[in-house]
């Protein structure tokens, strides 16, 4: 018997708040990942406003050092463990993964919820780490020994949260990895499979690796604060850049965990609004594989001042370099795909080319960075604030948006307005350069980061990042306000807005629970445009 | 609505569970190698500390045990339900005796004041520090997973008798002895990296 | 439909064989501290270690009957948590 109902309409037996907490589909889960997660980016995003707005001029203006410290500390714990990491893969990955591969679910629902859970409970750690006891951590995110076993703030409390958000990202990865491998529709081949499929294949191994050597090490961290045996203290036989190895261990591959899942959704979505098939799809595929590969082994270029040995420097600059290659090949393929194609400049496509432009800035300044003679001179300066901003927030955060503009009608099943979506971005986009661009320069000029107060001539760009905050977050709620607005009341969306050729525009919309009437018979690859 | 089930992907999500494991207790390796290295010397005067001939019943105790439980599996494979709850229980049996004989092993130690914070400890060079250290946080790691591979073991033995595990659906069982052997995995390099280290 | 894959089941005998196995390279391992091989202590150690923790993987894990694809993950995961290790002592060796 099959019937129509929408996965919202059938509540599987369950009551009330039950029907959406107690829930396995997917679908639901990536919407709780969604709320979740949208409202840390507010809280996280809130802190960012009031750190620029502190910052806009030298010495105290609205709050003292102390708690400029743990608002940097806390704006990176939460954006990175709390939005960026779980990001697209916790929301779009468990919305669309399934549907995209032709199956009713992902491998292990119950553990998928159950990784939704270990998120809630981490980001409650994270946010009592605010209230109680000695305050908010105030080591920056890196938490990085001595300080970190020596201050008084809640670095345990704030390091027990991160592992417990760690094993959330690991459930998920397990769960995509089982399903990428067990679950593709009949007919479909790995090289059938989309993009957003082998993007989070790579994610997850890179989850499921990485992330189990910073929870070990933050639980020595946790250690040495009540045993103090100096596992990183030389003066008592230990090594604190020992420390930064283990972590970096973690963090490095971790922020291929961030971008790797939006270059596979932009590689689903350049293909639709071109009306073209994707360039060199076994090349952006393996790239994939090769990114996460290689960015196991380059995690010493964020210790090149640290005194490791020559050796050390040269061979992690060297990795570094070539991980930036598969990188532009993708960046190339993306823009083979749409040269001469039959461009909708609708919002997810113009997310989409935000995220080409401002990744390409954050990758070649990433460059800078990873030379040796020039990462001495901005090693710690706002360049690299400004480039891990770009990568991060104009790479993965527009991929979130271009996402979320994207497959918003299927979720929802209605359309947001599009002009106001179309102004949204432009706003956006003017606020984000505004906002993070004069920092390249500001770091070139010696500009430190975490630093609350500074020399007066720093002051100019300052000003002008900071009225950028203010135009990127006025952008950024009349975004939110328009796509509240469209799921409200938005005009009913059918089928396939968007003409896309994947298997998530062959449901209903919104998807029934099981996704599929019949699971689908897969005969051609996924972006076969007829040119 | 039937669900098909895949024992392929319940196995393949075990392994990738034992992967984590793998890297969780790689980090602690790695800082042993990485201190070893620097402290060799303080490293083998400390390991002599340690009781080779208890270190080496319990590898024999702990490799016996991953028999038992793979006995277990063919057993269950072959319907010989007694015979498999038997090999089970024994599996668990041995991972008691491991636990005790851990628990010997650390309150002799603790009792002379040899404990992080301890008195006998603290008065210790860098490097022996650094062993003692590092022997307690792995072998205390890992003794609790032999705590938690035997209550999934006792839950195998649940579903055997309740039926839910028989001869043609054991994919459970056979990811909880995936799991014991992980378990005896990481004791083999445990061993002897700590007591066979002069 | 998704289990009609070979229900191998492995032989008592093999078990034991390779229980055997690991128990003669367990004695060997705790002789070999008699033999005073200097440098070699932690390699030796260490190879012999691979050795154990290879049969138990490949027989008791039973990877040697299952899906290749599951050796295959295996291998991915040794190669890089091997290479994490070399890596941390380029930098501790040449300091």
């Amino acid at each position: 018997m099959t019937t129509h109902i929408s996965f919202y309409e059938d509540s599987g037996g369950r009551k009330g708040i039950f029907r959406w907490i107690g829930s396995t589909d997917h679908k639901r889960i990536g919407l709780l990942y969604f709320y979740s997660i949208a409202f840390f980016f507010l809280v996280a995003a809130t802190l960012g406003v009031l750190m620029r707005l502190e910052l806009i001029s030298p010495g105290k203006t609205i709050m003292d050092a102390q708690r400029y410290n743990s608002f940097f500390t806390l704006h990176g714990v939460i954006m990175i463990f709390l939005f960026i990491i779980p990001g697209i893969p916790a929301v779009f990955g468990n919305f669309s993964l399934p549907l995209l591969l032709g199956a009713k679910d992902v491998a292990f629902p119950r553990l998928n919820l159950f990784s939704w859970y270990l998120y809630l409970t981490g980001a409650i750690l994270a946010l009592l780490t605010l209230v109680v006891g000695n305050g908010p951590p105030d080591t920056g995110w890196t938490f990085y020994a001595p300080y970190s076993v020596k201050t008084g703030t809640n670095v345990t409390m704030a390091v027990l949260a991160a592992f417990v958000l760690g094993f959330s990202s690991i459930l998920t990865g397990l769960n995509f990895l089982t399903t990428i491998h067990r679950m593709r529709a009949p007919g479909m081949t790995w090289f059938k499979m989309p993009l957003f499929a082998w993007a989070l294949y790579a994610t997850s191994w890179i989850q499921v690796l990485a992330t189990p050597v910073v929870g070990i090490t933050l639980l020595m961290i946790v250690a040495e604060r009540a045993l103090g045996i100096g596992l990183f203290d030389p003066s008592l036989g230990g090594d604190p850049v020992l420390y930064q190895h283990l972590f970096w261990i973690y963090s490095h591959p971790a922020v291929y965990i961030m971008v790797l899942p939006g270059m596979g959704v932009i590689s689903e979505i350049l293909p639709v609004f071109s009306r073209r098939r994707i360039y060199g799809y076994k090349a952006i595929a393996f790239s994939s594989l090769a990114i996460a590969f290689i960015g196991y082994f380059v995690w010493g270029h964020h210790m090149f001042t640290s005194g490791m040995s020559e050796i050390a420097r040269l061979i992690f600059s060297l990795l570094t370099f070539l991980v930036a290659v598969p990188s532009g090949i993708k960046v190339f393929n993306w823009l083979a795909t749409i040269y001469k194609g039959s461009i909708d400049l609708k919002p997810p496509m113009l997310f989409s080319l935000g995220f080409i432009f401002l990744f390409v800035i954050g990758g070649l300044t990433g460059l800078v960075l990873g030379a040796l003679a020039t990462d001495v001179h901005v090693h710690d300066t706002y360049f690299v604030v400004a480039h891990f901003h770009f990568v991060m927030f104009g790479g993965t955060g527009f991929a979130f948006m271009a996402a979320l503009h994207y497959w918003f009608p299927k979720i929802y099943g209605r359309m947001y307005n599009i002009k106001r979506a179309t102004v949204s971005f432009w706003v956006i986009i003017s606020g984000f350069m505004l906002l993070y661009f004069p920092m390249f320069i500001l770091g070139m000029m010696g500009m430190p980061r975490r630093y609350y107060d500074y020399l007066p001539e720093y002051q100019p760009l300052h000003v002008v990042s900071t009225v950028g905050s203010w135009i990127l977050i006025t952008g950024l709620i009349m975004m939110i306000v328009n796509l509240v607005n469209g799921a409200r009341r938005g005009e009913k969306a059918g089928r396939n807005p968007w003409n896309g050729l994947t298997l998530d525009w062959q449901t209903d919309t919104p998807p029934t629970t099981e996704n599929f009437e019949e699971i689908p018979h897969v005969t051609e690859g996924p972006y076969e445009y007829k040119e | 609505m039937s669900v098909h089930r895949d024992d392929a992907a319940s196995k393949m999500g075990m392994w990738i569970f034992l992967f984590t494991e793998l890297l969780l207790f790689g980090g602690l390796f790695l800082v042993y190698s990485i201190y070893r290295f620097m402290n060799a010397e303080a490293f083998a005067h400390a390991g002599s500390e340690l009781d080779v001939f208890i270190g080496t019943v319990n590898t024999i105790v702990l490799i016996t045990s991953s028999l038992t439980v793979a006995l277990s599996i063919s057993a269950i494979q072959k319907n010989k339900k007694k015979l498999a709850l038997g090999l089970l229980w024994m599996t668990i049996v041995f991972a008691l005796v491991f636990l005790v004989n851990k628990y010997f092993e650390w309150s002799h130690k603790i009792e002379h004041g040899l404990f992080p914070g301890m008195e006998h400890y603290m008065s210790l060079p860098p490097g022996e520090k650094l062993f003692f250290y590092l022997y307690y946080f792995m072998t205390g790691l890992h003794g609790l997973h032999v705590v938690v591979g035997s209550i999934l073991l006792l839950f195998v033995i649940a579903r055997i008798r309740q039926g839910r595990i028989t001869h043609d659906n054991f994919v459970f069982h056979e990811n909880g002895g995936l799991y014991w052997h992980l378990v005896d995995l990481i004791w083999i390099y445990l061993f002897p990296l700590f007591y066979l280290i002069h | 439909m998704m289990n009609h894959e070979k229900n191998h089941i492995v032989p008592f005998s093999l078990h034991l064989w390779v229980w055997v196995g690991l128990l003669v390279l367990t004695l060997l391992t705790v002789s070999s501290v008699l033999v005073d091989l200097k440098n070699f202590v932690v390699f030796a150690a260490l190879l012999i270690a691979t050795l154990k923790a290879s049969i138990v993987a490949i027989y008791f894990m039973h990877l040697k009957f299952d899906k290749k694809i599951l050796s295959m993950m295996l291998g991915l995961v040794m190669l890089v948590f091997i290479a994490f290790i070399v890596l941390t002592f380029v930098d501790y060796s040449f300091r």
